[in-house]
């Protein structure tokens, strides 16, 4: 058995050496720090609130921006809110949308009670592949991780990763707060008006 | 479905206001209602028509088509209004546009009384939710609010609600 990776680590991978053309939605918590923490960004759209909705913004923005590649990467306690997202996506199939979840079976924000996917709970993955998801991914060390962050940078189809991480919370790392700031600022980071 | 009528005319001027504004994502969950204008944006090759499981799909959709330079409206039923509220807490905190357009349940020849107490809420919840709210009780006055709830979205950048009176739906369309 491995050592599960680690939440910090695992998002400074999929990140590192982004283009222009990869845009990155985080869920609420944690893995919106994780993202701040892998380095600011115009082209992140840290989310503070709005549970359940990472994916579905995902959606909207991946119709959008056909030429761009969208990543969503979240906790398994917003992809559990949501949940239906992935059957609404699932039927939309749009080619430059990757859903990755950082699955650690618990809500590390609120004191980390266990989530469904814990002990061998609801398998997420297992949700993916019913929701149609051409490819789904069962992340757990680092050469999955490296295989993950490889087609990020080339994104050609639907895709569903879960990335199993430890139950360990990092130092927060807190990037803007100001909803109209981070809008306005990825607008502009696209070339719209802000 | 309705027999011996003509079809109603406001769905069509709501799809010609959606084309004016180039509204290009059009989120719903299926509704009798709304049947009409879905079908109407479901076969515009120009809108992502998209299918929701629930209308707070809806809300997140459309703050991503915006974030990607996309504009977008919600279709729903009045019962899908308590399903968005923590949502549009994402319209609130960023100030995106969010049009919503609600048809109503429960307040006119209703022959479900599980309707109402969602039904008879919507206005309040919206305006709670800093949501604009225009209300139409006649067909003719659909296309108008519309026009205005169009600019004032995008304008102002904030949730608008066009609200669909079942006065005006007409109780036909409910009959089997």
């Amino acid at each position: 058995m491995n050592t599960p990776l680690g939440r910090r680590a695992a998002m400074a991978t999929l990140v590192a050496g982004r283009d222009d053309d990869l845009l990155v939605v985080p869920g609420l918590g944690s893995t919106t720090y994780d993202l701040a923490a892998a380095g600011d960004n115009d082209r992140n759209f840290y989310l503070w609130g709005a549970m359940g909705g990472a994916a579905m913004i995902g959606l909207g923005l991946a119709l959008a921006q056909p030429g761009k590649r969208i990543a969503v990467i979240t906790g398994d306690g917003e992809m559990l809110m949501g949940m239906g997202a992935l059957a609404t996506i699932g039927i939309q199939q749009p080619q430059n949308l990757a859903v990755i979840v950082f699955d650690n079976g618990m809500y590390g924000e609120t004191g980390g009670q266990p989530s469904h996917t814990a002990n061998g709970g609801i398998d997420m993955v297992s949700v993916a592949r019913s929701c149609r998801f051409p490819t789904c991914l069962d992340v757990s060390d680092e050469a999955g991780l490296d295989d993950l962050a490889a087609r990020l940078k080339k994104l050609d189809g639907l895709l569903f990763a879960r990335v199993t991480i430890r139950p360990d919370e990092p130092p927060r790392v807190l990037p803007e707060k100001d909803g109209t700031v981070l809008k306005r600022r990825f607008r502009a980071a696209l070339g719209l008006t802000p | 479905m309705t027999v011996n009528s003509p079809p109603p005319d406001w769905p069509d001027r709501l799809f010609d206001t959606f084309k004016r504004a180039d509204i290009r994502q059009v989120g719903y969950v299926p509704d009798a209602g709304h049947a009409r204008l879905i079908e109407r944006c479901r076969a515009d090759a120009d809108i992502h028509d998209v299918a929701l499981t629930t209308e707070e799909e809806g809300i997140a959709l459309a703050a991503g088509a915006w974030l990607g330079g996309e504009r977008a409206a919600l279709l729903m039923q009045s019962s899908g209004v308590g399903n968005c509220i923590n949502m549009l807490s994402l319209m609130r905190a960023c100030r995106f546009p969010m049009l919503m357009v609600i048809t109503m349940r429960g307040e006119w020849e209703e022959f479900n009384p599980w309707q109402v107490p969602m039904g008879s809420i919507v206005e309040p919840v919206m305006k709670l939710c800093d949501a604009e709210v225009y209300r139409a009780l006649k067909p003719e006055e659909v296309p108008q609010l519309a026009e205005r709830a169009v600019q004032q979205a995008f304008g102002e950048e904030r949730a608008v609600a066009v609200i669909l009176s079942q006065q005006l739906i007409g109780k036909k369309v409910w009959v089997k």
